[in-house]
């Protein structure tokens, strides 16, 4: 099996953020918000950290 | 000077008659099992499939499997990591599945994704053992 690198991002987020937002809130509204927020936050913060590594290549 | 705060103690509300600890066990051996004992059905299927796919996902990534025999600091955390997963674990020892040495970056992602689905697997199964306990509310 071969994958992208962002593939990798995405799935790895996708299923963290799925347990996270189960086991870390009570309520399964929240449990959705709060997986959505993981989410976000696994997949800007790599972003933001490529971009970085980026930057400072360069 | 000390003040004496007593917090209110929630009172425990049980949710199953089975032992908190036979769940534990049952969640950490099977992904998502301590929450199908307590009958959150979709909780327990959601959590198998996550825990399940990133596990299988990391060996289909040709990821690294770590024993117990090893001298290496971090490949003995790594092995904690990986014995989360439970009989997920011993399926992979057993069929000899996983790659003895990591050699590309993708193989190195795979061995991450088996370490933190043995991760995640242990916060599932203490998830569900404050449930049976009471300690967590639903």
């Amino acid at each position: 099996m071969t994958i992208s690198h962002f593939g990798a991002v995405l799935l790895f987020s996708l299923f963290t953020s799925v347990v996270f937002g189960i086991t870390q809130r009570s309520d399964p509204k929240r449990m959705i918000r709060f997986g959505a927020f993981c989410f976000a936050l696994f997949v800007g913060g790599t972003i933001a950290a490529s971009w970085l590594m980026w930057l400072i290549k360069h | 000077m000390t003040t004496n705060v007593q917090a209110p103690v929630r009172a425990a509300q049980k949710t199953t008659t089975l032992p908190p600890t036979l769940i534990l066990i049952a969640g950490w051996l099977i992904p998502g099992a301590g929450h199908f004992l307590l009958k959150k059905w979709i909780r327990g299927l959601l959590l198998f499939i996550s825990i399940v796919a990133m596990f299988g996902i990391g060996l289909a990534l040709k990821g690294k499997i770590y024993g117990p025999n090893t001298a290496e600091l971090l490949d003995m955390l790594n092995f904690a990591g990986d014995l989360g997963a439970g009989l997920l674990y011993v399926l992979a020892r057993v069929f000899d599945l996983g790659h003895a040495a990591v050699q590309i970056a993708i193989a190195d992602y795979g061995t991450k994704f088996i370490v933190v689905a043995g991760l995640l697997n242990v916060i599932a199964a203490v998830d569900a053992h404050s449930l049976a306990t009471g300690r967590k509310a639903s």
